[in-house]
């Protein structure tokens, strides 16, 4: 279980893995995974997929697993509680915190380490079948250390109202956490579930997080993912969807943190009349660089694909968008729109934003669009024609710009909560706002 | 109505305007007094909606010659939040849809800023919504648009009724309506020339920027100018937009050419 990598950087990250776990299969899983990082290497921008995103900064520090949960007090966690929740489970610096976490939801919800021994067939059902790490070494570091994260198993037939969240604190500095999580929503099943990584630090830290879910036949997943890392935080996400048929998937991604961030997501529209939905919000500023990919894969008939992707860049900030959709051959009647949004409040700021349609079938509907640019002069107008200074104006319609997006979240807690954060973030950008809305 | 004790509130002299390079305003001339209603009318083109939105202070019009006072303050001097907040209204003839801000949030903040920079109380969200509500029964507006955001998907007329909501809402002195029954059905039409008629008093005046002479069965104009290539070519009463619905504008165009070479 030790292969050394080619990339010494990338063996440095290897070490410190968790113990050997008594399924074989897992094990298995892990040493593949390790192997596999033997033989990739840390992306530069001369790899396609890495073109605009430089993790140069992430190879000059090393990273290792915290050793030992941190204390902390119930109050320190008390800010991102979401109190219309059934279940919660926290992970601190990656390691699970039961003395935080509850579960009134009456179903699954659980850390994986203890889940995977309980539910071990179901588990290995899915695990690792959809997170792919041959070409991604984020994945295979991951899945290298497969060892704890979230467990969610939604019955069939069964519908979770209230939502469930997944809390992922960041304590210290230099720490690596790998958390997992997996997500099955049996036939006819509904859940929502958030996703949450927080801070209670500034200094530089790793997550390279991996979920997957599977949604059997008929089964709603609303998927929250909500990324406030801290200023200099390394965060790598890849989460894989698979739909089976009339399956439907919606996912509000908000990224505000960390000095770097990549969010891969890619959903598979596996079976006849899967329908996903995925909207994005990064909102960033100063150095930061948030960096988002997405493949939205048609690969059976009648699937439906929507897709609302926004960045407010402000700073020198620079957010990345590259989304693709596939429409495989046979995948007929699909009826897809994507379209990408982006406000740029500064000279400095970039956005590169890329749609990407690949369409192998001739009965389709496919619709997408790309826009950079600042406010929009009508806009402001009407604003300041009732009496709104410029800079309230101009506030206002950044906000708004970002809560197309959030009002898309379906916790109302959560929603307030990121709505009164971006209202705090436009108005930071422009300073001297009267009229505060 | 014309009253013998009115104050003029406006008076744009020789005014001169373009926007892109392009020359739209050639010397208009206008007075308004208080209590006046006065209707703008003309063929597509002659300058009109340049003229409304150089009045409110669009940043794109590009006002090279001529003076605006409005109630004795040069208004070319201020932004176009200031002349909100002086008491110049512009309905929009498109009004903008602002995804992402309830409509209930938009119009409390203009009315707050508005009435702040008068000196006057602003409402908490509690306060402003009993106001707002009493001022949307004039509109026979529901109240499930204060909710929706600002302007999004509502149909043509609601955005209209939603623009003149914030001109009850802001009080102002002067109201420019730049199109405002077009897109609306003969109810919506009826409902919202209502609503401007119980608005118009003594103290305030009106100026209705219209294609055609229906609104002002509903709205009925003290003056009826006609605008033709940038400028004011004639002026009557009511039964000027009458003549004008039978005979179209192009008399009134041919009459000013004629009276410009008389006088050259």
């Amino acid at each position: 279980m030790n292969t050394v990598s080619t990339s010494p950087y990338l063996a440095g990250l290897l070490q410190g893995q968790p113990p050997a776990s008594p399924l074989t299969w897992l094990n298995e899983l892990r040493a593949n995974a390790v192997d596999r990082v033997g033989a990739l290497t840390v992306p530069t921008t001369r790899d396609e997929d890495w073109r605009f995103t430089d993790i140069s900064p992430l190879t000059k520090l090393s990273f290792q697993p915290a050793q030992g949960a941190a204390q902390l007090a119930p109050a320190a966690i008390e800010q991102w509680a979401i109190p219309e929740a059934a279940a919660r489970l926290v992970f601190v610096d990656g390691i699970y915190a039961p003395g935080h976490s509850f579960n009134r939801a009456g179903l699954t919800v659980e850390n994986l380490a203890s889940g995977v021994s309980r539910h071990g067939a179901a588990v290995q059902a899915h695990l690792g079948r959809y997170a792919d790490f041959e070409r991604n070494v984020f994945t295979a570091v991951n899945t290298a250390f497969l060892h704890d994260g979230a467990l969610i198993l939604v019955p069939r037939d069964t519908a979770l109202a209230a939502p469930v969240h997944l809390l992922f604190i960041a304590t210290r500095k230099h720490a690596a956490s790998y958390p997992r999580c997996l997500i099955v929503a049996e036939s006819g099943s509904a859940v929502t579930v958030v996703e949450d990584y927080v801070a209670l630090q500034s200094e530089a830290y790793f997550t390279s997080a991996v979920t997957e879910l599977a949604l059997t036949g008929n089964a709603e997943v609303h998927h929250v993912r909500v990324q406030r890392e801290g200023a200099e935080a390394f965060h790598f996400a890849n989460c894989a969807v698979s739909l089976a048929q009339a399956s439907r998937y919606h996912s509000v991604s908000i990224a505000l943190g960390g000095r770097i961030s990549r969010h891969n997501l890619a959903a598979l529209l596996a079976a006849e009349g899967a329908e996903c939905r995925l909207d994005g919000l990064a909102l960033i500023g100063g150095q930061q660089l948030a960096d988002s990919h997405t493949l939205i894969d048609h690969a059976s008939p009648r699937g439906s694909s929507r897709q609302l992707h926004k960045c407010i860049v402000d700073g020198a900030a620079r957010a990345v968008f590259n989304g693709n959709i596939m429409v495989r051959p046979g995948a007929q009647r699909t009826d897809s729109s994507q379209s990408s949004r982006n406000l740029l409040l500064s000279a400095r700021a970039r956005v590169d934003t890329k749609p990407q349609l690949e369409i192998f079938a001739d009965d389709v509907k496919c619709a997408h669009g790309a826009t950079v640019g600042q406010l929009d002069v009508d806009e402001v107008f009407y604003l300041k024609s009732r009496g709104l200074s410029d800079t309230a104006a101009r506030n206002l319609l950044t906000y708004a710009f970002g809560a197309e997006v959030i009002e898309r979240i379906p916790v109302a807690s959560l929603r307030n909560r990121l709505e009164q954060t971006v209202m705090e973030r436009t108005h930071a950008a422009a300073p001297g706002a009267e009229g505060k809305p | 109505m014309i009253y013998q004790d009115s104050k003029t509130l406006l008076s744009v002299r020789d005014l001169h305007a373009s926007v892109s390079g392009t020359r739209i305003l050639k010397g208009m001339n206008l007075t308004v007094k208080s209590g006046e209603v006065h209707a703008i009318m003309g063929p597509n083109g002659s300058g009109k909606s340049t003229f409304a939105k150089v009045l409110a202070g669009h940043p794109s019009y590009e006002v090279s010659g001529g003076e605006i006072e409005f109630e004795g303050r040069n208004l070319l001097e201020l932004a176009a939040e200031a002349r909100a907040r002086a008491g110049v209204f512009l309905g929009f003839q498109y009004p903008i849809e602002i995804p992402g801000v309830a409509n209930s949030q938009f119009l409390r903040l203009a009315y707050n800023t508005v009435q702040a920079g008068r000196g006057e109380d602003e409402l908490d969200p509690l306060e402003f919504d009993d106001f707002v509500r009493e001022k949307m029964k004039l509109l026979e507006m529901n109240p499930d648009f204060l909710d929706r955001s600002v302007n999004e998907g509502f149909s043509g007329g609601e955005k209209k009724r939603n623009e003149i909501l914030q001109m009850a809402l802001l009080e102002p002195r002067l109201a420019i309506l730049d199109e405002t029954d077009s897109g609306l059905d003969i109810d919506a039409l009826r409902i919202v020339a209502g609503g401007v008629n119980q608005l118009a008093n003594k103290d305030n005046a009106i100026v209705l920027v219209t294609h055609y002479q229906r609104l002002l069965n509903y709205i009925v104009p003290d003056y009826v100018h006609v605008m033709d290539a940038g400028r004011i070519v004639k002026t009557g009463g009511k039964e000027l937009a009458l003549e004008l619905e039978e005979r179209g504008y192009d008399w009134v165009g041919a009459e000013a050419k004629a009276n410009a070479r008389v006088n050259a």
